[in-house]
């Protein structure tokens, strides 16, 4: 039998308040690419950037200069990359999902391998979807563009009710 | 529809198998042509409930043969489904070795919080609720489809 789950409702964006993302990527060229397409997104959204392993699970468990909720809301979207200082992307993913908190927080990878070992085991761990940064400058800024629509326009997880609906949210650009 | 110039027909570069189970037969028709309109010959196969759906994947009944049920790269799942419904299939998808990886999204007309907790508890990839409104469901289907059929890898290429 399934058992409701207060902490369904507690999650951000259940007020329609902007969708809280959470990227790991250590990459300075990559993490502002990615940072500057959802800051220009249509769709209404925060973005907090950090550079490995250890910070992203620090940032999502509340630990250490991520200890003040203020600070570390749940994100309703991580993007996590695969090849991380500390602790990498896997292992995250791993923890994130083990954890009672996270286990249903959608974690789409973004890497730059495309080798079928590595796109097995994201899904083995329970990512929900494996993107492949392009090399080229316009199809990077095409998927940022597309990953914002999908996710935070049209994707629904436990506890978020954002009121938005595709298109209402924002005009396509 | 699809022609952007920046956005791939799909970035592993082969037709996608799409598993998509529905028995609304409008809705059905939408989405089918939605899908179709993308670049790429992408193979479709519509079931229209969900011991259909379960036969397709586990190769019995009319889908012995494995050329007529090749293994999906992406299931389309709806919830309420004639004889088995869509939590449970997507369960039994979990359960099974070969079939657990393959990237599930359920579509639906239920935003009830029961029904995304319980998709979730399944580890389903998206729940995405289908919106009413003609105009945005296109807006829907075109999102959905550049995300899927062009961006997303897959665990398996053919």
């Amino acid at each position: 039998m399934y058992i409701r789950d207060d902490r369904f409702m507690r999650r951000p964006g259940a007020s329609g308040a902007p969708a809280n993302i959470l990227l790991v990527e250590d990459n300075p060229d990559h993490a502002e690419l990615i940072v500057r397409g959802f800051e220009d997104h249509p769709i209404p959204n925060r973005i907090r950037h950090v550079s490995d392993g250890e910070a992203a699970l620090d940032y999502l468990f509340r630990r250490g200069a991520w200890a003040d909720p203020e600070s570390s809301p749940t994100p309703g979207l991580v993007l996590l990359d695969l090849r991380l200082p500390k602790i990498d992307g896997l292992e995250v993913l791993r923890r994130v999902r083990d954890s009672k908190d996270h286990d249903h927080l959608p974690v789409v990878i973004l890497s730059t391998s495309r080798a079928e070992g590595d796109v097995r085991r994201a899904y083995e761990h329970q990512s929900n979807s494996y993107l492949v940064k392009p090399l080229d400058f316009a199809s990077f800024t095409a998927m940022i563009n597309d990953v914002g629509y999908y996710w935070l326009s049209w994707n629904h997880y436990p506890g978020r009710n954002l009121g938005l609906t595709g298109r209402d949210a924002g005009q396509r650009t | 529809m699809n022609d952007a110039p920046n956005r791939p027909t799909s970035v592993q570069g082969s037709p996608l198998t799409i598993l998509f189970v529905e028995d609304n037969p409008d809705h059905a028709e939408l989405v089918m042509r939605n899908l179709e309109d993308h670049r790429v010959a992408n193979s479709i196969h519509h079931v229209s409930d969900g011991e259909t759906a379960l036969d397709y994947l586990f190769r019995r009944g009319k889908w012995t043969n494995p050329e007529k049920s090749p293994r999906p790269h992406l299931i389309l799942l709806d919830l309420r489904l004639p004889r088995i419904d869509g939590l449970e299939v997507l369960a039994r998808i979990r359960e099974d070795q070969s079939l657990a990886r393959i990237p599930v999204v359920i579509l639906t007309t239920s935003k009830a919080e029961l029904d995304v907790g319980r998709a979730y508890e399944s580890y389903v990839n998206s729940y995405i609720v289908k919106p009413l409104d003609f105009e945005k469901f296109n807006s829907l289907m075109e999102d959905l489809g550049f995300y899927w059929l062009g961006w997303n890898h897959y665990p398996w290429s053919v």
